[in-house]
């Protein structure tokens, strides 16, 4: 086990321990959403579109519906006239989204009909009987063809296939190109991946009729998700009841699932029967909408002889596919970390999201952080290589320094706290630099192509809504909240209620440590529990790397209020003031250690049923709720469009090895470093379980995942066979520096942790493999690097 | 005109089961929606991600590639049957909960069914042994470190005994 930095002031915060969500999966006991079974449950399967573009001409439902088992079909044209159209995260309200297609299909596997019988099997049996017609019409799956004037639209009532598009320009770009001895510009590009989690979406929902109540268990992770079900029912917000209880099997973002939940919860309705609905592979990667961002990056940087970069011009061009939820806003986000972790004096930021026939994007692990990162370092490497310097001296001359902090980048957003330079030397020494470059070049020698990979990045934390103004102004979300309520019971026990679902992030450890460390308990003894949306508090859901931040500042701010609670009882039953007294173990003692106390039991039993010994005024029982606003949050944006994004930005360093075989293209990766720093961590185990699967994540979208389609609008990669993810094989033993340095604006100085890893591997990987074909002179800059693309790149193939 | 049915007997975890069982159903979702074992999941249904992982005679299979009925006569065992005989965690799966390998805890049962087949094969596997037998087995949270170090925690308490 490794050592932990700054851990030594806490009890509980930052040890070693077991966590609290780990014996009930082991077993076997975990609850996710297809182990929830309700008496004369009723299950869907879908039809889906086979065309990228085409018109229903008609739907023949006769004979599916006289099938065993069938209790109903239901089209497009039914459920779009009885629901209304889900989110659309920009000021595009002409671009409708409903769960079924209506009229039109807009890509490959949108669903259009939806069966529901007495088992998925008989289901899927009767969705073969639909019979459906189709016009074809054409369709447009380039984006940078799709911005044309002219150009055929997805959505002709939107009137064009932009959804977002704005040039920020932040500082003086024109000027610091003027004034920058060298400048190159080069294209990069992001292919659409995503997180892929082992567990598909699924949702079950429950109407009772007696109390006008939704009931809804689904595999989520996405922020007002209720309020969204609710509005898209056209129910009222306390007619719809989320479960949060349900385990989700993996999510890192894209669990949104808002389409499966007013499909079921429409059908549950209307059938009077509760319905559930569990995707498949093949509904999943085709319908589920959950592909990453997609993105060509236009890059120009202006830099002086001796490695000073002054200024950057981004052009992000974002295929959103055929529908927008919060996908645009994806390119809203990186705008908090537009620099990287580089004193860079002015940005110009074109992003573009644009509309296409393909499957529609959803919120992926970073939301669009990691595609900007990757951006940002391929031109970081691009200058050291065109003015031949060391990349690890290039990076060091333009790191923000330890001592520059709070830093305000460009685009408005002041950086909390850092220190990257002593970050990426503890890595350099953990991977003995020199011996890497060696081995390095003994391959080479020896003939074989090597190189190295160097990213240093941001992770943006505890995650805010700023973009959504930013990117919508008629959005004025300036809040984004998160929530927890403790309750001391009588017998002493104490019980932290958190508000949303958890996808792995051990958010119940999280909670019981931060409360056990506060009212000084023994976290094993600190019952967790998830609420449902009907007595929860608010909560904004754990995207954007904010749980440590949020979920655990209002645990430690509702745990203070029960700390001050149990001093006032105490200084009132003693006759002495506050002052006099100090919080230990739970119990209140005299500060000098002579005379009496009370005890953590007595104070309990005091606040539950003495009330004639409380001081006046006071609420009997025992609990706090804690609603806690985004530190640094609650701005609007600048007329030029600065705003304050996240509040806290963790660092990550990544060194790793790559040997490309000659023969197959096949890169292996020799070695991994990654030298981290996220503030205090609550549970080591969790950060670096999180950091490793980042980095698996990433080595997945740097060589292998992709949802590649065919010229005519076919998903290609459907099924595991095609989209290819990395195993226990291919992902190589990591070793994880920690360094802590503690945020100013959190309760124990903890950052955000959630995306860690994956928000520089692919930045690093795409480093090592241009390293590696440097000596060829050759290059690639388009992700994944999958071995028939460098296997091309070998034999001197186009860029493409 | 309801599917005809097949009668089936095997052991599950110990105990016999004798069933009825339609010709397309597979073993999976026999396990999961007719014995309730609920602890063996599904992932991809074709056979990649192992999530389905289950033993089959002591072998590691995946059960969304085999009909019901095929099981005929033979000894499966699930993750719900590894644990103790009161419930608690065995050996491997206390090592997973020391090293943290998990986090959602989805593809979780079925990496300690390989790493349990691994274990009783090889006692004292190599880290590259390791990473083979969990090769089948997809995981998109941990990067399988933590899973690699808990199956050498577990092949070093087992190699102490007595348990």
């Amino acid at each position: 086990m490794k050592p932990v930095a700054a851990s030594a002031s806490f009890r509980y915060i930052g040890k070693q321990r077991r966590t609290k969500e780990d014996p009930r999966f082991v077993t076997g006991r975990g609850r996710f959403v297809a182990d929830i079974a309700l008496p004369g449950m009723k299950h869907v399967a879908l039809v889906t579109s086979p065309h990228a573009s085409a018109r229903i001409k008609a739907i023949r439902t006769e004979t599916a519906l006289t099938m065993e088992g069938v209790r109903y079909v239901l089209t497009g044209e039914e459920l779009c006239a009885n629901v209304d159209p889900l989110y659309v995260g920009v000021d595009a309200p002409k671009v409708h989204r409903y769960p079924l297609a209506r009229d039109v299909v807009r890509y490959a596997g949108e669903w259009v009909v939806a069966v529901v019988a007495d088992s998925r099997a008989l289901a899927e049996d009767a969705a073969e009987k639909i019979e459906i017609d189709y016009e074809p019409t054409p369709y447009i799956l380039d984006p940078e063809k799709a911005i044309l004037p002219g150009a055929l639209l997805v959505h002709p009532d939107h009137g064009s296939n932009v959804l977002f598009r704005r040039k920020f320009v932040w500082g003086p770009v024109e000027e610091d190109f003027a004034r920058s001895e060298h400048t190159l510009s080069f294209r990069a590009r992001w292919g659409r991946s995503a997180t892929v989690p082992i567990e598909t979406f699924g949702v079950a929902a429950q109407w009772h009729p007696g109390t006008q109540l939704l009931d809804v268990w689904a595999s989520i992770q996405m922020p007002k998700f209720p309020d969204q079900t609710a509005r898209a029912l056209r129910l009222p917000g306390n007619a719809v009841r989320v479960h949060f209880d349900v385990d989700v099997g993996g999510s890192y973002g894209v669990k949104r699932g808002i389409k499966h939940t007013v499909l079921v919860g429409y059908l549950a309705r209307r059938l009077g029967m509760p319905v559930r609905f569990i995707e498949d592979r093949l509904e999943n990667m085709r319908g589920g909408d959950m592909h990453g961002p997609d993105r060509i990056f236009d890059m120009t940087v202006a830099f002086d002889a001796d490695g000073t970069i002054r200024s950057l011009k981004i052009r992000a061009l974002d295929d959103v596919g055929a529908y927008a939820g919060r996908s645009p806003l994806q390119l809203g986000k990186p705008v908090g970390a537009i620099v990287g972790p580089y004193r860079i004096n002015s940005v110009e930021y074109e992003p573009i999201s644009v509309l296409t026939n393909k499957t529609a994007q959803e919120a992926v692990r970073g939301f669009g952080q990691a595609p900007t990162n990757y951006a940002i370092e391929t031109a970081i490497d691009r200058v050291a290589r065109h003015l031949g310097m060391d990349r690890v001296e290039l990076r060091k001359k333009n790191f923000i320094a330890k001592d520059q902090f709070p830093y305000l980048i460009p685009s408005g957003s002041t950086y909390d706290s850092g220190d990257y330079v002593t970050v990426l030397d503890k890595a350099l020494d953990a991977v003995k630099f020199n011996e890497l470059v060696a081995t390095r070049d003994a391959a080479r020698k020896a003939g074989r192509l090597a190189g190295i990979g160097i990213a240093t990045c941001l992770e943006p934390s505890g995650g805010n809504s700023a973009f959504e103004p930013l990117f919508n102004p008629k959005n004025q979300t300036t809040t984004w909240m998160d929530s927890c309520l403790v309750r001391v019971d009588i017998s002493g026990a104490i019980t932290g209620v958190m508000n949303t679902s958890t996808s792995g992030q051990g958010h119940e450890t999280l909670v019981s440590t931060v409360l056990g460390e506060v009212l000084e308990r023994d976290p094993d003894s600190i019952r967790v529990v998830h609420a449902d949306s009907l007595n929860a508090l608010p909560s904004n859901s754990p995207v954007g790397s904010r749980m440590a931040i949020m979920l655990g500042g209002a645990a430690a701010g509702a745990a203070k209020k029960i700390k001050a609670t149990l001093m006032a009882i105490a200084a009132h039953n003693l006759g002495v003031p506050e002052s006099a007294l100090e919080y230990r173990d739970g119990n209140v003692v005299p500060k000098t250690g002579a005379g009496k106390g009370l005890t953590w039991d007595r104070l309990v039993e005091i606040a539950h049923r003495n009330f004639h010994l409380l001081p006046k005024g006071m609420e009997p029982g025992l609990q706090a709720k804690f609603v806690w606003e985004v530190p640094t949050g609650g701005g609007l944006p600048t007329a030029d469009g600065r705003i304050q994004m996240y509040p806290c930005y963790s660092f990550e360093a990544h060194l790793v090895l790559v040997e490309i075989d000659p023969l197959t293209a096949q890169p292996k990766i020799l070695r991994y470093v990654c030298g981290h720093d996220c503030g205090t961590m609550i549970n080591p185990s969790i950060v670096h379980g999180m950091t490793y699967g980042g980095i698996a994540h990433g080595i997945g979208a740097a060589l292998y995942e992709k949802f590649a389609f065919s010229d005519n609008g076919q998903l290609a990669s459907q099924t595991f066979m095609d989209y290819l993810m990395p195993s226990a094989l291919e992902v190589p033993a990591v070793d994880i520096v920690d360094h802590c340095t503690p945020s100013p604006l959190t309760e124990f100085g903890q950052k955000g942790s959630g995306e860690a890893g994956y928000l520089g591997a692919p930045a690093a990987i795409a480093s090592a493999i241009n390293d590696a074909l440097a000596p060829l002179g050759r290059s690639i800059d388009e992700l994944p690097m999958t071995p028939l693309a460098l296997w091309e790149k070998l034999q001197g193939g186009s860029t493409r | 005109m309801s599917e005809r049915l097949y009668p089936v007997t095997l052991q599950v975890n110990g105990e016999r089961v004798e069933a009825q069982v339609s010709s397309r159903q597979t073993l999976v979702d026999f396990l999961r929606d007719s014995l309730r074992l609920t602890g063996t999941h599904v992932g991809c249904e074709h056979g990649i991600c192992g999530a389905c992982s289950i033993l089959l005679d002591g072998e590691p299979v995946r059960a969304c590639l085999m009909y019901a009925v095929q099981a005929e006569g033979c000894s499966v065992t699930t993750i719900e049957g590894l644990a103790l005989p009161d419930g608690t965690p065995g050996p491997l799966q206390d090592a997973f909960c020391e090293t943290h390998a998990l986090q959602c805890g989805y593809c979780t049962p079925a990496m300690i069914i390989a790493s349990h087949a691994l274990l009783e094969a090889n006692p004292d596997p190599t880290e590259a042994e390791i990473r083979d037998a969990i090769g089948g087995n997809l995981c998109r949270c941990t990067g399988y470190q933590q899973i690699v170090e808990a199956v050498q925690l577990a092949a070093s308490k087992l190699a102490k005994g007595p348990k």
